[in-house]
C-alpha cells in the first residue's frame, strides 16, 4: 500500500505540471483585459503600459516559467525559511493583479469561510445522506423510500442558486429568522456570538446540505440494496445474528466501499465547487475569490486557485483508491 | 407422520405463499415430515420444487421477502417454531438448527475475517468471551479439516478455495452444537473430487456429533450413498417419504421412478440418448387442486385431475402421494 501510494504520488506530478500548463494556456486563449475593469477616464496608452508593466508583453512560455518559478520555488522556500528562521524569506511571491498582494495570502483568507460554511454543509449533508440511504434500502418502497426518493430528486435537480433564494425569500425576508447575508467579519467571543454564527450559517449550509445528501443517499442505498439480496447476508441470518447486527455490521460494512470513494472524490468540490451558493449568500469564501479574479480578469490568482482545485482532486482520487484498499480486503495494490 | 415422540423436528401442514405482483405463489403446500435425532434425511427433488423454502420456512429464513409461512406446528425442542417470538427463533437460528448453503463462494461475508465470522453464533448465542470463542473457532476449524487453524482464522474468504471455504460453512454451522443441521445442497457447487471430499467429512462429523441432518439436493446418487431416509419433493409437496432403500428398491410415485430413470448408468452398453422427464415443473398460483405432476405423468387418469392425492402409508415408514399403483398399473384402492 505504501508502494503504491508514493508511486501514485510521483505520478502525480508531471500529470499536475501538465495540468498546469494546459490551465495557463487556456487562460491566455481567453480574451480578458485586466485592465478592463478600471475607470474609462484611462486613456489607451496607459492602459497598455499596465498591460506591459504586469508582464504580459513577455512570450508566453516565459510568463508561465515565471509562474512556476513563483509558485512551486520561490513560495515554499519562503515558508522554509520563514519557519527556520534561515533567510529574509522575500522571493517575489504570485501576486494578484487586482489587489497586489500575494495570491497564496488571499487564498488563506478565505479557506476558513469556505470551509465553515461549505465543509460543514458536506459534514451535515454526509451524515444525513447515510442513515437515509440505510432505511430506504432497507424498507424499500415503503413511505419513508417514497419521501427519500423524491426529496432526493428535489434536491439533486433543482439548482442551489434557487433553492438558495427560495431560502432566504422565506426564512429572511417573510420570517426575519435569519440575516440573508454572511458576515464573514463576525468574531466568536461568547455564547451570543456563537449562536449568531449558527443563525448566518444555517441557510447557506442547509441548502447545499440538500444538494450534497441528495446525491450521497442515492449511492448509499443503491449499495445497500446490491449488497442486501446477498447470500452472506442469508448466512448471517442463519447464524441467528440481531437483524441490526445483520444490516449494520455485515450490510454496512460491505456497502460503505463504493460510498466512501464517492464521498472521498467529493472533498475536492467543497473547495471549488459551491462558487453558486457563495455569491447567493454573500460567503466571501475561495469560490467568490474565483469568480471577483475571473471578472477582473486577475490571471495569476485564477491560475494559482485552479491549479490548487486541480491538486486536490488529484490527492483526493488517491486517498479515494486507498480507502477502497483499506476497507476492501479483496483489494491489493502492490 | 408424528408417530414417533422422540422426533428431534416435527413438521405439520406446512405451508409458505409468496405475494408476488403477479399473484401469489404457492411454494410449499401442507408439507409435513418428522426428523429423528441422529438421522439424515435426504431431500430430493428438481429446482423450483420447494426443498430449500421449506427447510428455509421452518427457520424464519425466507424474513425480509414477501413470504408467508403458516401451518400446524413445527415442534423443535420443546417449542412450536411458528408460534414463538423472533427472538427465541433467532435463538434457534445458528444454536438449535445450523444451515449451509449451497454457495460457499457468496455465502462468506468477503470484508470480514473467517475468524471473525466463526466467533460470532459464539459469541452471540454462548455467550463467549473473545478468547474463548477463538480457541473454540481453532478447534472447529481442525475439526473440518483445515490446517493451521490458528493462522488461518485470521485470513479473509477469498484466501480460501471453494472446497475449503465449505468446510468454514460447515464449521460455522455445527459450533454452536446444533441439533438438526440442514445442508442445502452443500456439495453443488463444488467440483467432483472436492464433493466426495466433504461428503467423508459430513460422514464423519456425523458419527462424531451425531447430529440430525436434513441434506437437500439433486443428485440422487448423493443421497443413495448417505441418507437413512428420502424425501421426493414436487410442486411444493411431499410426494414420497420412504427409507433409502425402499425408495431405490420399489419406487412407488410415477415422478420417482422417472428422477431414478433419469441417472445415467456407467454399467453395461450405453444408451441412445440420456432419459429426461418431459415438461416443467408447475408454478402454483393456489392450493393444488389436483395432482401437481399429472400434467408431465405417464400413468395420469380422471382422479389425478379431479383431486389432489394425500399421502398413503403402503410399508412401514414408506407412503406415497398418488392414486396409481405400479403393481397393478391401474387406480390404487384406498
Amino acid at each position: 500500500m505504501l508502494n503504491y501510494t508514493i508511486r501514485r504520488l510521483l505520478l502525480a506530478i508531471p500529470t499536475l505540471i501538465a495540468i498546469s500548463l494546459i490551465i495557463f494556456l487556456l487562460l491566455d486563449l481567453a480574451p480578458s483585459d485586466p485592465t478592463a475593469n478600471l475607470p474609462l477616464t484611462i486613456p489607451p496608452e496607459v492602459r497598455e503600459k499596465i498591460r506591459q508593466s504586469l508582464g504580459l508583453g513577455d512570450p508566453i512560455y516565459i510568463r508561465y516559467l515565471l509562474w512556476c518559478k513563483q509558485f512551486f520555488i520561490n513560495e515554499p522556500l519562503n515558508i522554509l525559511e520563514q519557519w527556520l528562521g534561515w533567510g529574509e524569506g522575500d522571493r517575489l511571491r504570485v501576486l494578484s493583479w487586482q489587489t497586489r498582494s500575494p495570491v497564496v495570502d488571499l487564498i488563506v483568507e478565505r479557506t476558513p469561510q469556505t470551509l465553515w460554511v461549505v465543509g460543514m454543509s458536506y459534514v451535515v449533508g454526509v451524515a444525513i445522506a447515510l442513515p437515509i440511504g440505510i432505511i430506504s434500502a432497507y424498507r424499500q418502497y415503503s413511505w419513508f423510500d417514497q419521501i427519500g426518493t423524491f426529496v432526493s430528486m428535489v434536491g439533486f435537480s433543482v439548482p442551489t442558486f434557487f433553492t438558495g433564494v427560495l431560502v432566504i425569500v422565506i426564512f429572511s425576508v417573510w420570517l426575519g429568522w435569519f440575516p440573508s447575508i454572511y458576515d464573514t467579519t463576525h468574531e466568536v467571543t461568547d455564547w451570543e456570538s456563537f449562536l449568531f454564527q449558527v443563525r448566518q450559517m444555517i441557510m447557506p449550509v442547509a441548502v447545499l446540505a440538500l444538494f450534497n445528501a441528495a446525491q450521497i443517499s442515492r449511492f448509499m442505498r443503491a449499495s445497500m440494496l446490491d449488497n442486501l439480496n446477498q447470500d452472506y447476508v442469508r448466512t448471517a441470518r442463519a447464524k441467528g445474528l440481531r437483524e441490526r447486527t445483520v444490516v449494520l455490521i455485515h450490510v454496512l460494512r460491505n456497502s460503505l466501499i463504493p460510498v466512501v470513494t464517492v464521498i472521498a472524490l467529493g472533498v475536492p468540490q467543497i473547495f471549488g465547487g459551491a462558487i453558486i451558493t457563495e455569491q447567493v449568500f454573500k460567503v466571501n469564501g475561495l469560490g467568490q475569490l474565483l469568480i471577483i479574479s475571473i471578472q477582473g480578469g486577475d490571471l495569476p490568482t485564477v491560475q494559482t486557485l485552479t491549479f490548487i482545485f486541480a491538486v486536490l482532486i488529484i490527492v483526493f482520487n488517491l486517498v479515494a483508491d486507498v480507502l477502497y484498499g483499506i476497507l476492501d480486503p479483496r483489494i491489493r495494490y502492490d | 407422520m408424528s408417530e414417533n415422540g422422540a422426533a428431534v423436528l416435527d413438521v405439520k401442514d406446512l405451508r409458505t405463499v409468496f405475494e408476488t405482483g403477479q399473484g401469489a405463489i404457492h411454494a410449499v403446500n401442507s408439507v409435513s415430515f418428522d426428523l429423528k435425532p441422529g438421522e439424515l434425511l435426504g431431500v430430493v427433488g428438481e429446482s423450483g420444487s420447494g426443498k430449500s423454502v421449506t427447510m428455509m420456512s421452518l427457520i424464519g429464513l425466507l424474513g425480509t421477502t414477501a413470504a408467508i409461512v403458516e401451518g400446524a406446528h413445527v415442534n423443535f425442542d420443546g417449542m412450536d417454531l411458528l408460534k414463538v417470538s423472533e427472538d427465541d427463533l433467532r435463538a434457534v437460528r445458528g444454536a438449535g438448527i445450523g444451515f449451509v448453503f449451497q454457495d460457499p463462494m457468496t455465502s462468506l461475508n468477503p470484508v470480514f475475517t473467517v475468524g471473525f465470522q466463526l466467533m460470532e453464533p459464539l459469541r452471540n448465542h454462548m455467550g463467549m468471551s473473545k478468547a474463548a470463542a477463538r480457541s473454540r473457532a481453532v478447534e472447529l476449524l481442525e475439526l473440518v479439516g483445515i490446517a493451521d487453524a490458528e493462522k488461518r482464522l485470521s485470513d479473509y474468504p477469498h484466501q480460501f478455495s471453494g472446497g475449503m471455504r465449505q468446510r468454514v460453512m460447515i464449521a460455522m454451522a455445527l459450533s454452536c452444537d446444533p441439533k438438526v443441521l440442514i445442508a442445502d445442497e452443500p456439495t453443488t457447487a463444488l467440483d467432483v473430487t472436492i464433493q466426495a471430499q466433504i461428503l467423508e467429512l459430513m460422514k464423519e462429523l456425523r458419527r462424531k456429533l451425531g447430529m440430525a441432518i436434513v441434506w437437500i439436493t439433486h443428485d440422487l446418487g448423493v443421497i443413495a450413498g448417505i441418507a437413512d431416509r428420502v424425501m421426493v419433493m414436487y410442486g411444493g409437496q411431499i410426494v414420497e417419504l420412504a427409507p433409502v432403500i425402499q425408495l431405490f428398491e420399489n419406487p412407488q410415485h410415477p415422478y420417482t421412478r422417472a428422477l431414478l430413470q433419469t441417472v445415467p448408468s456407467v454399467r453395461g452398453s450405453r444408451t441412445e440418448r440420456l432419459r429426461v422427464i418431459e415438461g416443467q415443473p408447475p408454478i402454483l398460483f393456489s392450493p393444488p387442486q389436483k395432482c401437481s405432476y399429472s400434467a408431465r405423468c405417464n400413468h395420469a387418469f380422471d382422479r389425478c385431475l379431479s383431486a389432489d392425492p394425500k399421502r398413503i402409508r403402503i410399508a412401514d415408514g414408506h407412503d406415497v402421494a398418488c392414486f396409481w399403483d405400479p403393481e397393478t398399473g391401474g387406480p390404487r384402492d384406498e
